[in-house]
């Protein structure tokens, strides 16, 4: 009885043992479709020989040339490019369709600072069982650690962005400003440039989570601490941002800054009209500035970023995105093969011609990319410029796990301190709290 | 005009006849709820699966590390602490207290005005003060808010050629009646129409006998069309309270031209918003929806228990 028992049920426990440990291969593996088709990189290889439906959420401008060549050397495979917003509202977009089960693209573009939220609520697929892994030397060392988490790589890096001041040349030559060298100099700039011409201002802020960051980045300070689930948010105590804070507020203060938001349509018009003088962002602007402020060419430059300590070299990053390979999307082997394409393969050379920054090491060295002339900065070779900053970006920042959700209260808070009395101090103090207090009500052990 | 009659007026004596009925033949009830069924179907569908699976929503609490668990009323305590939630509720308060009669006050004025029958041009005054409601609620915040744009927009022409230093709408402290502004330009013609559909019924008869008695237009309005029409009047304030509560689309879209002054728990409506799409918060922000629903239930109902109250 009791062996009959045991036979008949042997059978059924090696099963659910084997269902199992197919399920947590499936689970390791990130989807099905790299187990059927034996090693990884066969499977992207017959996918896309076989072809299929792509759908591509991204709102950077180059990739529309990378789609077009992409269907031509691959037929059967249709690419659908849509632009579902700028940053946080194609993350909204995407949290939402992730959540509804609905709509989720099979390729997403996001941000180096939002990946880890996706990559731990396993919105985006681990793209090792591909071959990802074996990229490591592919790309620059800041962007390949943003994309691995936790032990698996969470997209393939795309561009990054090394910071570098943007400004405006022929406003600068008509009221004899200096190219700053320091923020102190920089704030110099902005009260006679903004006493010359009452329209015009050094720059437009009205309160950016991520240039405020990536300043703060610049000025060496770490405010933010993640070790695993183990988070610290310290602003108050912070010298990097007491630093910043010290420029900042003068010029918030002053009503230096243009309250135009970014990426608006007033913003855009006052980079073309030189109203908006300068710009500290990362390497990947001069794409968006060919295609949204193409009135302006020839009247802009690139120079380093401003210093917050005189005869320094310090540099951050600002933004740069990888493609990342929705878990729910249908087709990841044919995905996965789309983000290589773009990031790895020819994709790469048609995205530096359109001006994008790249990634991946080989680009970034080369002397042919170095010495490109850039037609919409009068010809100059601005990538020597970025790949410096690149070099000297300064090592040890992290954002943390949930940076998506604490950078959409950045208004509520730090945003006060643009149109009230409150100081960016207090404003980063409140900031710091909404965010310890979100990463606790989310089981991060937050100090 | 039943629509305009109260509920409870018009639904007691049905209620009663169908007693009646019922009783004398055991069958026809059955058939009766045949007839409801195709209803009953839909309304349990889209009404109250939605409401019961959000309430299931409200007691559990998802979090990036640890996971979905069952936390009771957890998340409802914290409602009630939640300092962001009561700001945002305060607001649309205030917003209640001082936009809805305004509104209501306007729309009354031009319905009576229309009514008077000494307006020249009565249709096209109706259709272009109803007009606005016509225009899709996010098309007319962008348009408001280019106007109210103190850079390029009209305030800034204002303060150019007049020399003026209009305060600018978009700053924290006057943003909130900058909304009132926009919403009031939209749902006053729609509010007319309901004031104005309701005078229309009026019997020519009683105006005949009040102008007999010697009654001026003035002593018409105050003893037979205001009366009158109450249970419009309590109608439309119900559902501008509603309204109120619920208001999201315009900060929603002011937001974007004034990010600063429009926080993410503006309203409630927009805190849940925020909650469930950045913060990724869905059972919180369900909890604060239901919260949101029964507050506004409690307060269009005393809304109608007082405005019913002297009617007999």
């Amino acid at each position: 009885m009791t062996n009959r028992a045991l036979r008949r049920w042997a059978p059924a426990v090696a099963a659910v043992a084997a269902a199992a440990l197919g399920l947590t291969a499936c689970g390791s593996s990130g989807g099905s479709d790299a187990k059927d088709g034996g090693s990884g990189a066969s499977a992207v290889r017959s996918a896309l020989a076989k072809g299929g439906d792509l759908t591509v959420w991204a709102w950077e401008p180059t990739l529309k040339q990378v789609v077009a060549d992409f269907q031509a050397a691959y037929p059967k495979v249709h690419v659908k490019l849509v632009n579902a917003g700028t940053g946080n509202d194609q993350y909204t977009a995407l949290q939402n369709a992730v959540q509804a089960g609905k709509g989720v693209p099979d390729v997403a573009q996001v941000e180096y600072y939002a990946l880890s939220q996706f990559a731990l609520g396993k919105s985006v697929a681990d793209l090792s069982p591909y071959g990802a892994k074996d990229l490591s030397k592919t790309y620059s060392p800041g962007p390949w650690n943003s994309v691995n988490i936790n032990g698996g790589v969470y997209g393939l890096p795309m561009d990054s962005g090394p910071m570098a001041l943007f400004y405006n040349k022929k406003v600068f030559d008509t009221y004899k400003l200096p190219v700053p060298t320091t923020w102190e100099q920089y704030l110099d700039d902005a009260r006679k440039l903004h006493a010359a011409d009452p329209k015009a201002y050094i720059t437009s802020d009205t309160g950016d989570a991520g240039m405020t960051t990536s300043l703060i980045w610049q000025a060496g300070g770490k405010p933010y601490t993640v070790d695993g689930t183990k988070v610290k948010v310290d602003f108050a105590n912070d010298p990097g941002t007491a630093a910043y804070t010290k420029v900042w507020q003068q010029l918030v203060s002053e009503h230096l800054v243009s309250p135009v938001p970014g990426w608006s349509d007033q913003w855009y018009k006052g980079l073309a009209d030189g109203t908006i003088a300068t710009l500290a962002t990362g390497a990947w602007m001069p794409a968006n500035f060919s295609s949204g402020v193409a009135a302006a060419s020839g009247d802009w430059r690139a120079a380093p970023l401003p210093q917050w300590q005189a005869g320094a070299n310090a540099s951050a990053e600002n933004g740069g995105s990888s493609l990342a390979v929705m878990q729910a999307g249908g087709n990841k082997a044919l995905a996965y093969a789309f983000a290589q394409y773009a990031d790895q393969g020819a994709g790469v050379q048609t995205r530096i011609k359109g001006g994008a920054f790249p990634a991946t090491t080989a680009d970034l060295d080369s002397q042919a990319f170095l010495d490109t002339p850039f037609p919409y900065f009068g010809g100059q070779q601005a990538n020597k410029i970025f790949s410096a900053s690149a070099k000297n970006v300064l090592p040890g920042w992290s954002y943390l796990p949930y940076q998506v959700y604490a950078n959409s209260v950045f208004n509520d808070t730090v945003g006060k301190a643009y149109v009230s009395s409150t100081t960016l101090a207090d404003g980063l103090k409140a900031w710091q709290d909404r965010s310890v207090s979100y990463g606790k009500q989310q089981g991060f052990s937050v100090g | 005009m039943a629509v305009l009659t109260p509920p409870s007026a018009a639904g007691r004596p049905a209620a009663g006849r169908g007693r009646s009925r019922g009783g004398r033949a055991g069958g026809r009830r059955q058939v009766g709820w045949a007839f409801v069924a195709p209803f009953l179907l839909v309304f349990a569908l889209v009404f109250l699966a939605p409401i019961a699976y959000s309430i299931h929503l409200s007691l559990f609490r998802d979090q990036l590390i640890g996971g979905n668990h069952f936390v009771g009323l957890g998340n409802y305590t914290q409602a009630l602490h939640d300092h962001a939630f009561w700001s945002g509720l305060s607001r649309v308060g205030l917003f209640l207290v001082v936009q809805v009669p305004v509104m209501l006050g306007i729309a009354l004025l031009v319905a009576l005005a229309l009514d008077s029958g000494r307006l020249y041009g009565r249709g096209f005054f109706r259709i272009s003060i109803f007009l606005p409601y016509a225009v899709p609620a996010v098309v007319a915040t962008l348009m408001w808010g280019f106007m109210y744009g103190k850079r390029f927009g009209l305030v800034a022409s204002v303060n150019e050629h007049l020399h003026t230093s209009l305060p600018d709408p978009l700053a924290p402290g006057w943003v909130l009646a900058s909304i009132g502004n926009i919403v009031t330009w939209e749902f006053v013609g729609y509010n007319m129409l309901i004031f104005y559909a309701a005078l229309r019924v009026v019997p020519a008869s009683l105006y005949e006998a009040a102008s007999i008695d010697g009654a001026g237009q003035w002593r018409i309005i105050a003893a037979i069309k205001l009366p009158a029409i109450r249970g419009a009047l309590v109608i439309a304030t119900i559902f501008s309270v509603i309204g109120s509560f619920q208001l999201f689309n315009e900060p929603s879209i002011l937001k974007n031209l004034a990010p600063n002054a429009i926080t993410t728990y503006f309203t409630p409506n927009l805190y849940t918003y925020s909650l469930s799409f950045s913060g990724q918060q869905h059972n919180y922000a369900a909890t604060i929806a239901i919260v949101m629903g029964v507050v506004t239930m409690i307060v269009a109902y005393v809304v109608q228990l007082r405005g019913m109250r002297k009617e007999v």
